[in-house]
């Protein structure tokens, strides 16, 4: 059926389409940041000119992007274990015969099939002062009316909060999967023992769980540095920059302000982030999670 | 002992009512800001923030708020944006599987390299060079812009070489014995059997993009491809008068149909998500 040359020939074909998709909307304009990245932002008539080190000197000046840096810091700090830690409690109580269980994997799961757009705006009316169910809430309880959106100091959490929100619930079904496929006999086994739950999942459940926690780990962490949707609705990385993240502030830079050699050097930042997470999977976790 | 072993572990491992209370109070604080949007888009707005057992039912809001934007047309936007994505995908990603999982040919290891950088770096960060080249090719404000960068998926090209490679040779060799060409065993062997996967990877496709906002929000400028999200985003962010009545309306409105789908489909749904992220 052909030799080898007319095989290679068929195969390079059937690859071609997806290939120089690749080629055009991946490589190239990754390369083309690059190299955009040591240009200056062409004005007009004015062509862009080679100014070396220029844009990553003005963002290392830029206090924005290092308030951004911080803010991305502490929302990956905050959503990756909370949302993962919740996940994973779901899961355990999903994953048992418990009253109501049907309904409960429900709740967990619905925020995740909303878009994060329709999230916002639902976190937007619950945060809202005066007619928010938060406010209604905390004004029932005596407490005084604060706005969390509005003041420095809780916006960054409350636009966090929104992304744990959204997130535990599609963590869960990763770790249900995984409950289910572990082998019953495991269990009756630690029964039988005199085990108590606790330990039970301390040392057979949660160390079984590993290759799935990696998995969601880094999807959680890539989440970290891709969700900014909600902050179009919610804050505008406002007040003062106080809620900005990282792809945010590379919108505004990029398409509020058209700065693009800049914006450029930002998203160099943001791929050395996101290949940095994924080149330690690759070597570190893989070694190391698979006991099979 | 059968019998005793059977009760220690029927009653081992039940959660207490501590499991129980705790678990249902999360569901129902995890429930309760799209409790309130429902409650609010479901009642006149002199209850949207009153909670009366009598309270007036209507559907007004929803009513209000497709006649204020042009609802019809994002809907018809992100529908066809939607299918178009996932046939592209499916197809190319189906072609170049199979040549992956089946073919020994020289550079086929730098090439799979090369489709999986983009689990790496997504179209998703790449706005601005992305952004340049729609422009350069005169596609700025069409579905097919927002389409492009996502129509070879390495995910799906991933997920499918990985479920072709698990299928028997001898089937293929089978159906060469008959004089099949590779198309045709790709169609009539390799896909066929590879059914839960393609559905897999549709739900997730369609939910991600039925959701994706930043890179449409770029690249569309009017109501002419402005997708749901864009156009629930440019709705609400009016700020003449916010009416929550109308908004929460709204908002339900772009969300319903995946979330009428998710309630039907629970299950699929599920599994899979499941499906897809654990391969």
């Amino acid at each position: 059926m052909g030799g080898p040359s007319l095989r290679a020939v068929h195969a390079w074909l059937m690859l071609l389409p997806a290939l120089a998709l690749l080629a055009l909307f991946t490589h190239w304009p990754t390369l083309a940041t690059v190299i955009d990245s040591f240009y200056s932002t062409p004005k007009g008539a004015r062509a862009a000119v080679w100014v070396g080190l220029e844009n990553y000197e003005a963002m290392v000046a830029d206090p924005v992007f290092w308030k951004a840096m911080r803010n991305n810091g502490l929302f990956a700090s905050a959503t990756i274990p909370l949302s993962i830690a919740l996940a994973l409690v779901m899961a355990l109580w999903v994953n048992e015969r418990i009253a109501g269980r049907a309904f409960l994997r429900m709740a967990y799961f619905t925020p995740t099939v909303l878009p994060m757009i329709a999230v916002a705006n639902i976190w937007l009316f619950f945060y809202t002062p005066q007619y928010g169910l938060l406010e209604q809430i905390t004004g029932a309880l005596g407490l005084p009316s604060h706005n969390w959106l509005g003041d420095p100091a809780t916006a960054l959490g409350a636009v966090t909060l929104v992304a744990i929100w959204k997130e535990a619930g599609f963590f869960m079904i990763f770790y249900l999967a995984a409950l289910q496929s572990l082998n019953p006999s495991l269990r009756e086994a630690a029964a039988i023992e005199g085990a108590s739950r606790w330990y039970f999942f301390r040392r057979v459940q949660w160390p079984l769980l590993m290759p799935t926690t990696l998995f969601v780990l880094v999807n959680a962490f890539i989440n970290a540095f891709r969700m900014v949707d909600h902050l179009f609705v919610l804050t505008r990385g406002g007040p003062d920059n106080a809620s900005t993240l990282l792809l945010y502030h590379l919108y505004e830079v990029g398409f509020s302000f058209w700065d693009t050699a800049y914006a450029a050097a930002i998203t160099v930042v943001l791929v050395v982030v996101l290949a940095g997470i994924a080149l330690v999977q690759f070597f570190v976790f893989d070694r190391k999670v698979h006991y099979r | 002992m059968s019998s005793s072993a059977q009760a220690t572990r029927l009653v081992w491992n039940d959660p207490t009512w501590l499991d129980t209370l705790a678990a249902w109070l999360l569901a129902l604080l995890w429930i309760l800001p799209l409790a309130y949007a429902v409650w609010t888009a479901f009642h006149p707005a002199a209850y949207s923030t009153r909670f009366h057992l009598l309270a007036p039912l209507t559907l007004e809001n929803f009513a209000r708020a497709w006649e204020a934007a042009p609802f019809a047309r994002y809907f018809l936007n992100t529908t066809l944006l939607v299918v178009m994505i996932l046939v592209v995908q499916l197809v190319l990603a189906t072609l170049a599987a199979y040549a992956f999982a089946r073919w020994r040919f020289r550079g086929r290891d730098v090439a799979f390299a090369l489709v999986l950088v983009q689990l790496m770096v997504m179209p998703d960060i790449l706005l601005v060079e992305n952004y340049k080249t729609m422009a350069r090719l005169g596609l700025v404000d069409t579905l097919l812009a927002i389409g492009l960068p996502y129509f070879a998926s390495a995910f799906a090209i991933f997920l499918l070489r990985q479920t072709f490679m698990g299928i028997p040779k001898e089937l293929d060799e089978a159906a060469r014995m008959e004089g099949a060409g590779a198309l045709q065993t790709l169609w009539r062997v390799y896909v066929p059997l590879a059914k839960p996967v393609y559905t897999a990877f549709a739900l997730v496709s369609v939910s991600f993009h039925w959701n994706n906002f930043l890179w449409p929000l770029i690249v569309t400028n009017s109501q002419n491809a402005r997708p749901l999200t864009v156009g629930l985003q440019v709705f609400s962010s009016v700020d003449q008068g916010v009416d929550w009545s109308v908004i929460t309306a709204a908002t339900l409105m772009t969300s319903a149909p995946l979330l009428v789908a998710f309630l039907l489909f629970q299950r699929q749904f599920v599994q899979s998500f499941m499906r897809a992220g654990i391969k």
